[in-house]
């Protein structure tokens, strides 16, 4: 799988070069700013980037920005944007467009290799990996109501849903079995009165709807 | 009070004491420059002849810029002389004593300008009298008070010179009065001296009230600077922690974390050692991230109050009904301020109130930002104790905003911050 790295810091860039190669990954790339970011992702036509969001010149959202670009151009690719701290409403920006292919990860995730390579295979697949910070903050906002209906393995099951993670991810992170995962799922549906989808990324974007609709 | 005997009060006034001569002196040498104001309103008109036709307005201009003129030499010297022989210090005037002579002609409007001619023209010529009257007064007394000595001396062929009873008892009164002529001088020298010197400060010196009001508004403009430079400061340690400190740390992590999956045949006790450490490195960037989140959220000068303000009310573990209506954007130091206020609110409902839900506002009304945190917890707060809260008041204080908090035992507690919306 060949990758694009956009991050500034020489040491993380370093960093994240070498995790990736040891772990099968092909770095085609690894620049330092949004405009080189965008030229490499025309040259090379990789599967995924990793993007960090707050890069020169700015250093404010140049990442995200640069993401929307390339979002436009190169559809195909993949993003995983990395931040240094995540708020809700960047990731309602970004999952405002489409829900697939799309990542929005704290920075520090990446010392989780397991979980951070994970969260990069799903996301370069097309799915959604979305910061368990940024979930519990959407779950947190919707409190009342039908939540509470819930039960606790239920709310766990919800959370990782909304992360992006398919029912075998869900259930290796639980461990237990991905039927009962599946029956979990059901009865979230069900309580929730949420259409039932098909599809990952489709079902992540009912239950991200659903925690980000006001009451 | 009131210990002083009539005595040593009159000993203080003895025409002999160097108060009594202080004071003269000092009433004296100002009659000269008291009548220099009527001296120059006078001057021009000698030249006025109504047979040449000189135009009268053009005299009464002359005289106006004149007397204008001599404002501030006048004011010098006069406040020179309470300096040289009383040790009376009258600052000078910022907008009146600065700047090219002629400048005085353009400062009709200012109150400073009308107080002079208040002193140069009326109460100075007023004082100068006074002047005169002390001057008249030493001298009728001296020259009464040797009556006696006077006739004494003269021959007896004098017609003056008379050994009748009468003349003697005329003598000897002229003689009492020219003592107690002498014996008053003293008191009214000092009499118009207090005078003198009350008016001089009052209208010769800067107003109290317009020195306080400029004083009040150099320091509301250097406190203003001194916020926003510890907001700047605030933003530049965001940005080099999270530059140098935050990325340092992340590799580390991800270095311990790549050792962790990907080391093996490595001894139990290494390993262990490489799985703590990760962990520390893990545990150190949350406290990092939070600390720095704290300090400066970038979201809030990216998006402002409402992202920023959302993203907290996301984070605390209890239900949080957020209204933000701020358009168009307070300043960026006043968000700061503001975002802090309902930052420190919260954190306090979490770890006192025991509530189990809060209302957060923040609305524009006007100029002013409105804050408020209601909860409906247990109540009691105080704060007189606790650092979080005087912390807050500062804070607010810092922007002159108003800080109050409503908190009865038993709840509900309210905290409302007004904030001006501009430095």
């Amino acid at each position: 799988m060949r990758i694009v790295i956009a991050e500034d810091s020489v040491l993380l860039r370093a960093g994240l070069i070498k995790l990736l190669e040891t772990s099968g990954f092909e770095v085609a790339a690894a620049v330092g700013e949004a405009e080189g970011l965008l030229a490499a992702v025309r040259e090379h036509r990789p599967d995924a980037a990793i993007v960090d969001v707050r890069m020169p010149p700015g250093f404010t959202d140049e990442g995200v920005r640069a993401a929307l670009v390339m979002r436009r151009e190169a559809p195909e690719v993949a993003v995983l944007l990395l931040s240094q701290y995540v708020e809700e409403r960047y990731a309602a920006d970004l999952l405002s467009t489409s829900t697939s292919g799309i990542g929005y990860l704290l920075k520090d995730r990446v010392a989780d290799v397991s979980v951070f390579l994970d969260a990069l295979r799903r996301v370069a697949a097309g799915g959604t990996a979305l910061d368990p910070e940024v979930v519990s903050q959407l779950l947190l906002r919707r409190h009342r109501d039908p939540l509470d209906r819930l039960t606790p393995r239920e709310k766990e099951v919800l959370a990782l849903m909304a992360e992006g993670r398919s029912n075998a991810g869900i259930a290796g992170a639980l461990v237990v079995s991905e039927s009962a995962v599946a029956k979990h799922i059901n009865n979230i549906f069900a309580k929730l009165d949420l259409p039932h989808a098909e599809g990952d990324h489709r079902r992540v974007l009912a239950v991200l709807r659903f925690l980000d609709g006001e009451t | 009070m009131a210990s002083i005997s009539p005595a040593r009060r009159a000993l203080a006034h003895a025409p002999w004491s160097p108060a009594a001569w202080r004071d003269t002196t000092f009433v004296a040498s100002g009659v000269p420059l008291q009548f220099a104001g009527w001296a120059v309103l006078g001057s021009v008109w000698p030249f006025w002849a109504p047979v040449n036709a000189t135009p009268i307005f053009l005299v009464l201009a002359g005289t106006c810029a004149l007397t204008l003129l001599a404002l501030r030499p006048l004011t010098r010297w006069q406040r020179e002389r309470c300096w040289a022989m009383l040790g009376l210090h009258i600052p000078s005037i910022p907008g009146f004593d600065e700047g090219r002579a002629w400048e005085v002609l353009r400062g009709l409007r200012k109150p400073e300008v009308w107080r002079m001619l208040r002193y140069h023209l009326i109460v100075g010529p007023l004082l100068a009298f006074g002047g005169l009257a002390t001057i008249a007064a030493w001298a009728g007394g001296a020259i009464l008070a040797c009556t006696g000595a006077y006739t004494w001396a003269l021959p007896d062929t004098s017609p003056l010179s008379s050994v009748d009873k009468a003349h003697a008892v005329r003598v000897g009164m002229l003689s009492v009065v020219g003592v107690l002529l002498l014996v008053a001088a003293p008191w009214v020298a000092a009499g118009v001296r207090r005078l003198d010197a009350r008016a001089a400060v009052a209208l010769l010196g800067p107003d109290r009230a317009a020195e306080l009001e400029r004083r009040v508004e150099d320091l509301a403009e250097k406190r203003a600077s001194v916020v926003d430079a510890a907001d700047l400061e605030r933003r530049r340690i965001e940005r080099d922690l999270h530059d140098g400190a935050q990325q340092r740390l992340v590799s580390l992590a991800l270095n311990l974390g790549l050792a962790r999956e990907t080391l093996t045949g490595v001894p139990d006790d290494a390993m262990r050692v490489i799985v703590e450490a990760h962990e520390e490195a893990k545990e150190a960037l949350t406290e990092l991230r939070n600390l720095i989140r704290g300090l400066h959220p970038a979201v809030l000068e990216d998006r402002g109050l409402d992202a920023a303000l959302s993203g907290i009310a996301a984070r605390v573990p209890l239900e949080v009904r957020l209204r933000v209506e701020v358009e168009p954007r307070a300043s960026s130091t006043v968000e700061a301020v503001a975002y802090f206020v309902v930052s420190e609110a919260l954190t306090n409902v979490v770890k006192h109130a025991r509530a189990t839900a809060v209302d957060v506002a923040a609305i524009r009304e006007g100029a002013r930002l409105r804050l408020t945190v209601a909860d409906d917890g247990v109540g009691g707060a105080d704060p007189s104790r606790g650092t979080g809260l005087t912390g807050l008041a500062r804070r607010v204080r810092s922007v002159d905003g108003t800080f109050r908090i409503i908190s009865p035992a038993g709840g509900p507690t309210t905290v409302t911050v007004e904030l001006p919306c501009a430095l």
